[in-house]
């Protein structure tokens, strides 16, 4: 489905760069008086896979929260897929449609089968009749690897494939990009991988993530950019393997020596 | 990745071993398994010795349940025990109270399908729900005219109406209509308007912090201060109107609860889908937020099914009245114990039905999963 270009009216036509999925210019967040982001500038061409890390506390998920609207910025603008990011519901709810999400906590819906899961959304949001979105959970099922699992309950699942399962449901809206929130640190380290296959797969397929995580494996192997924040802060922005290489800041290379250490 | 992880072993399914080795096996583990184990099974023991056989007694082996008695004195001339024939003469008003007897068949048919509209709301499993639950959107109307009459039919006066016609009328219509309104109360509660919550809140807080009976007071004397003059409102409905609104504010608490042990994953995640407030209420947060809700709500619907008993303060007739009514008679006279405890078999066939459905509903509804 895509009724995209009639309704995104909000940015003059002539002004929005195709090319461009999410631009944030000179964005500030505040918690009550804590400043948790600080100018943060960035701009994710399409097609770009982004690693974003950083000590715990320093705003990576509160960075990522705010491209859907899971917080709210305070100061700056935030542009995802040609739609100023602002109060207006209807711009949120465009924005949320295209934008997928997985969180480190999986957050299945406990109450549903894998297969309601994967639907939900789609029939919900997407209008979809039913059995197209069975058609469509089904084949992103069997893109992460499982779709004999579709009629358990989440609870039935082991946590590696609770998160796949999380994949294929953002999957199923069919979102132009993907937001990752550590996704694999609840996981045990044998379940780790069996999800990174899959985020790589999808990197591969041309997909826009976003990827908080600490899985400096994954970061070299997929992403183009790693940006390093800290206290509110992007720090520094690189590629990967000037990153890990030739670190240029004091800061990062400490960080990097701590979790590279252990 | 292989097709099916689960199926690597060669070692055959074995079937799980045999737990039970006969009664006095199972006597033996489960109550006589250690010193305070047989302490407390002969204390158990005892009690129920000393409990069951008097009671027995009393109310079947030396019983009278004879319709053709129509005096106390004669129960006593003819057994010691319970005097049953009291329930038997009055049996009818216990049920209907002073409903017309020619029209009772209307109360019979409409208790009959109250059954068939509830069928659809506790099973969701039945062939053609669909069109039951047609029928269950139709069956308050179709009920009303039942009961009271109206186009053609014979109309009844709410006063008329008495006994446990009058119990499960109040109870099932307060049932019914308090759970959306409590839940709509405690949504109000959470919502991000304030105005909404501000309602809500003190809705809530006034209707919890004020006795039932008061309620039913105001129902019967001080609304008709309010009205215009010469209008009337029937009492009966003031009364149900009233349980309504005091049992709401009690499911609203409830449901809080059941909404508060939400994780906020949940929200977000369905935030991030892109579902509209509406849908992510009815369709991922209130499933969740009413199924770990069961056992408080139908802890209140006991307690309101129960408080019906509460109506006979303000003159009507339910079972509790007409009992009153029934020991006023001086053929009757010191019968009370019999008419209480048949009273209170009836509320308590209700309520351990409802008792029993919440636990069926709560073992249904266990997909395995804690929250998270
Ligand atoms: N809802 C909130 N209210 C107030 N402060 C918050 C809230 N959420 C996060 N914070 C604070 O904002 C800061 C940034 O949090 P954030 O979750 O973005 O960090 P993070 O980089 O994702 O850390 P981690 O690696 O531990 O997940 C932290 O100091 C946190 O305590
Ligand atoms: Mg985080």
């Amino acid at each position: 489905m895509n009724n995209g270009n009639m309704t995104k009216t909000v940015v003059p036509s002539d002004d929005r760069d195709h090319s461009v999925a999410i631009e944030i210019t000179n964005m500030h967040k505040w918690f009550g008086k804590f400043h948790v982001l600080k100018d943060i500038n960035l701009t994710v061409e399409r097609g770009e896979r982004i690693v974003i890390c950083g000590p715990s506390g320093s705003g990576k998920s509160t960075l990522i929260r705010c491209i859907n609207r899971l917080e709210e910025h305070q100061r700056g603008d935030i542009t995802v897929d040609g739609i100023l990011l602002t109060d207006n519901i209807k711009n949120i709810a465009e924005i949320r449609r295209e934008v997928g999400m997985v969180f480190q906590q999986f957050n299945l819906f406990p109450h549903l089968t894998v297969l309601e899961n994967c639907t939900l959304a789609p029939i919900w949001v997407r209008k979809l009749p039913k059995d197209e979105a069975d058609k469509i959970a089904m084949r992103y099922l069997e893109r992460v690897r499982i779709p004999e699992q579709a009629l358990k309950y989440p609870g039935q699942l082991s946590g590696g494939q609770q998160q796949r399962v999380a994949i294929a449901r953002s999957l199923c809206m069919n979102p132009k990009i993907m937001l990752f929130d550590e996704p694999t640190s609840a996981l045990d380290p044998e379940m780790i991988k069996e999800v990174l296959d899959v985020m790589i797969q999808l990197a591969k397929s041309g997909m826009t993530m976003l990827v908080v995580t600490h899985e400096m494996g994954f970061a070299k192997t997929v992403a183009n950019r790693v940006i390093f924040m800290d206290e509110g802060e992007i720090i520094e922005e690189n590629s990967p393997d000037e990153f890990f290489d030739n670190p240029r800041n004091k800061r990062t290379k400490l960080f990097l020596s701590q979790i590279l250490s252990h | 990745m292989d097709k099916n992880p689960h199926n690597t072993g060669i070692r055959q399914d074995l079937p799980p071993p045999k737990m039970h080795v006969g009664v006095a096996g199972w006597i033996r583990k489960n109550m006589l398994s250690s010193p305070t184990d047989v302490f407390l099974t002969v204390i158990s023991v005892y009690i129920l010795y000393k409990i069951v056989p008097p009671l027995a007694n009393w109310a079947v082996l030396d019983a009278v349940f004879s319709g053709d008695v129509n005096h106390r004195n004669e129960c006593r001339e003819i057994a010691a025990g319970a005097c049953w024939s009291v329930i038997v003469a009055r049996f009818e008003q216990l049920l209907y109270g002073f409903y017309p007897v020619h029209l009772r068949w209307r109360v019979n048919l409409t208790f009959i399908l109250l059954f068939v509209a509830l069928i659809p709301l506790l099973y969701d499993q039945v062939r053609g729900r669909k069109y039951l639950l047609w029928f269950t959107l139709i069956y308050p109307i179709f009920a009303f005219f039942m009961l009271w009459g109206g186009l053609g039919l014979e109309s009844v006066e709410s006063s008329k109406f008495g006994g446990f016609l009058l119990t499960v009328l109040i109870g099932v219509t307060g049932i019914a209509v308090s759970l959306p309104l409590g839940i709509a109360l405690s949504l109000g509660r959470q919502s991000s308007m304030p105005l909404v919550r501000l309602l809500s809140v003190c809705y809530i807080e006034f209707f919890r912090g004020v006795p039932l009976i008061t309620l039913l007071f105001v129902a019967s004397t001080l609304l008709n201060y309010f009205m215009p003059p010469g209008t009337y409102f029937d009492l009966l409905l003031r009364v149900i109107i009233m349980v309504i609104l005091f049992a709401a504010a009690y499911i609203a608490e409830v449901v809080r609860g059941g909404l508060a042990a939400i994780p906020r994953g949940q929200f977000e995640a369905a935030d991030a889908l892109g579902l509209k407030y509406a849908n992510c209420m009815r369709l991922i947060i209130l499933p969740q937020a009413l199924k770990i809700s069961i056992p408080g709500i139908v802890n209140t619907f006991i307690g309101l099914y129960k408080d019906t008993t509460l109506v006979v303060i303000v003159g009507l007739l339910d079972p509790l009245g007409i009992s009153g009514a029934a020991l006023a008679d001086s053929k009757w006279q010191g019968l009370s114990t019999e008419l209480y405890m048949f009273i209170a078999l009836g509320f308590f066939i209700s309520c351990f039905a409802m008792s029993r459905y919440s636990l069926y509903l709560e073992r249904k509804l266990d997909t395995g999963h804690k929250n998270q």
